[in-house]
């Protein structure tokens, strides 16, 4: 709670302070000197910069974060109506990571510097030093152009099936609707695979690390000692100590989906909250962009605090501590 | 000078650190000889529309951009724009965060305590996400990029700083300095700041390599120098309009990009392995 309202701090901070005259920027270049001064008075930029700060929290409280010039409807609905897409991919994102990625790194770490160890070793390196639009569009230019394999982009052809969740594949599910599910699914894809590269990376390095510390560890020697088959201390208890270490990286793991997300979605013209922080940037929509600062940062901090609670509920030595 | 030429030595046995210090020095060289290397040295800014968008050949070694410039001279002078970011920002970054780590975790106080808060917001949030509502309020330019960038990073210095500080404090090497009567500026410079000089060098070396990804981001988001610089990032975005076709366009600049990052995690990760005495331990034993 406290670290959301230093970000709002911040962001109040960035929005007020640093701009030369920041009503001229929230009414845009087309807007004449009268109207930025009517404006000045209606949003209060008048008054002292306590009371603006004050009057910032009440109304970001009340999901108050102005209106979209871009749009011209209030930023709350925006963001929230793109907030599925953003969700549902990041969710793939995180699943492919996590499911492919604890495999790789048990494996890896268990053929130490053996061949499938070293080819693992530069794919996750690279990994971590690919530009994810970059790698991206290099899969959009070879999947979708070339092979014709995938869709371009977008996240549905035509209309997207009527649901609650506005989760198209659980709403396609839900409706029997296999073909819909098919079609969003292939849209799906080469986003979540872009995404989810510097993610499963990440995943594999630390559970290949972890599962090294466990390795040594005395309770493993002492079931070698007991004449446990390998494979059971393997995939049962190994890997069990290296979940919980893998909890607590979700949190990152998110921090760098959601900073991913912002260029993934807008190489693929993904309708989610990235792609409108792109639209908003390119239209100099100021309050937009603001807006989505706070709420990806809010999010974010949600989410690590989901995490911190998950880990102390399934690591008995966090309870006790 | 005894401890360089020692870090040298092991970082040239390291398979993968040493790729890494190579791809580097590449960079750099690059980056200085630009003019020299280039083909084209006055084509980088011009307007050449009846050579637009040729494919990579002998004349043309990546192809030429859509005004009809050559990719490769333009990807040799971007190297210039990316170590001119990077550098700058890692390094303001550095004179930030450094002395807060160092001050907040040697004094125990409610100062102290506020400046570890300010730095968790920070942490809070993915760094592109806040550069991004710095870069745009501040306009787009590469200077404002630089600025977003240094004002982001940071944080990640004074928490690794703070928390090796902390630690510290409690060694009898220290508290014996403090006892002998040292000044409090003189323990923190002469004692501490040696002693966390190896993580810092680490955090460096990778901060380099996350700065620069995060910058191509902010310049393919069209944040960074206008057009017609010749950033990476942006030239990726430029080029995204001629794909399929022109596909030696967006593949040069990001090849470039991916190299460089690479060769900043590698030597990373091997300078970490030499300089943490901890680490380089444990990774015998596994051996």
């Amino acid at each position: 709670m406290p670290t959301v309202v230093g970000l709002i701090t911040i962001v109040f901070l960035i929005s007020h302070i640093i701009p030369a005259d920041p009503v001229a920027l929230i009414a845009g270049e087309t807007a004449t000197p009268e109207q930025v001064e009517e404006l000045r008075t209606q949003l209060g930029y008048d008054k002292p910069l306590l009371v603006q700060l004050g009057r910032y929290f009440v109304d970001l409280l009340q999901g108050n974060f102005g209106t979209s010039l871009f749009t011209t409807r209030p930023i709350i609905d925006d963001l929230s109506s793109r907030l599925p897409a953003t969700i549902e991919l990041t969710f793939m994102a995180m699943l492919l990571s996590i499911v492919v990625g604890i495999p790789f790194g048990v494996l890896s770490a268990l053929y130490r510097n053996a061949l499938f160890d070293h080819v693992l070793r530069i794919i996750t390196v690279s990994g971590l030093a690919i530009a994810s639009f970059w790698l991206g569009i290099m899969l959009q230019l070879l999947f979708a152009m070339r092979l014709g394999w995938t869709p371009l982009q977008g996240r549905f052809d035509g209309f997207p099936p009527e649901g609650i969740t506005g989760f198209l594949l659980a709403d396609a599910l839900a409706s029997g609707d296999f073909d819909a599910f098919g079609t969003a699914f292939s849209h799906l894809v080469l986003p979540t695979l872009t995404l989810a590269f510097p993610a499963l990376a990440t995943v594999v390095r630390f559970t290949r690390a972890g599962v090294l510390d466990v390795l040594q560890s005395n309770f493993v020697l002492y079931e070698r000692a007991m004449g446990l088959p390998a494979s059971l201390i393997v995939w049962k208890y190994i890997l069990r100590n290296a979940m919980v270490s893998t909890v607590t990286q979700i949190g990152l793991l998110f921090g760098i989906l959601l900073a991913g997300a912002v260029v993934v979605e807008t190489v693929f013209d993904w309708p989610g909250i990235g792609n409108y922080a792109f639209n908003s940037i390119a239209f100099s929509d100021y309050n937009a962009i603001m807006g989505f600062t706070v709420w990806a940062g809010v999010i974010f901090i949600l989410v690590n605090l989901i995490v911190d609670i998950v880990h102390a509920m399934i690591d008995p030595r966090e309870i006790r501590g | 000078m005894k401890a360089t030429v020692f870090i040298l030595q092991r970082l040239y046995h390291d398979r993968s650190a040493f790729i890494g210090l190579v791809l580097i020095t590449l960079l750099f060289l690059t980056a200085i000889l630009a003019p020299l290397l280039s083909t084209f040295p006055d084509a980088v800014w011009d307007f050449n529309p009846k050579d637009r968008l040729l494919p990579p050949g002998t004349q043309y070694l990546f192809g030429t951009d859509r005004m009809g410039a050559d990719v490769y001279s333009r990807v040799l002078f971007g190297a210039r724009i990316t170590i001119v970011t990077a550098v700058i920002a890692v390094g303001v970054s550095l004179l930030i965060g450094v002395p807060i780590g160092l001050v907040a975790g040697y004094y125990q106080s409610w100062v102290s305590e506020l400046l570890m808060r300010v730095s968790d917001i920070f942490l809070a949030v993915p760094q592109v996400v806040l550069a991004i509502a710095i870069a745009q309020t501040l306009g787009p330019s590469l200077n404002n990029v630089i600025l977003a960038l240094s004002l982001t990073y940071w944080p990640w210095f004074t928490r690794l700083v703070y928390a090796e500080t902390r630690s510290l404090k409690n060694e009898v090497f220290i508290e014996s300095a403090i006892a002998l009567g040292a000044k409090p500026w003189r323990v923190i410079v002469f004692h501490i700041l040696p002693n966390v000089s190896s993580p810092i060098i680490v955090r460096t070396s990778i901060g380099m390599g996350f700065t620069i990804l995060t910058a191509a981001a902010l310049g393919f988001l069209g944040l960074g120098a206008p057009a017609p610089a010749p950033e990476w990032g942006r030239m990726i975005s430029e080029s995204r309009e001629f794909l399929p076709e022109a596909w030696w366009y967006a593949a040069a600049p990001g090849f470039a990009i991916f190299l460089v990052v690479m060769g900043f995690n590698l030597l990373g990760d091997g300078l970490r392995d030499i300089l943490d005495p901890r680490i380089r331990r444990a990774s015998r034993e596994h051996n």
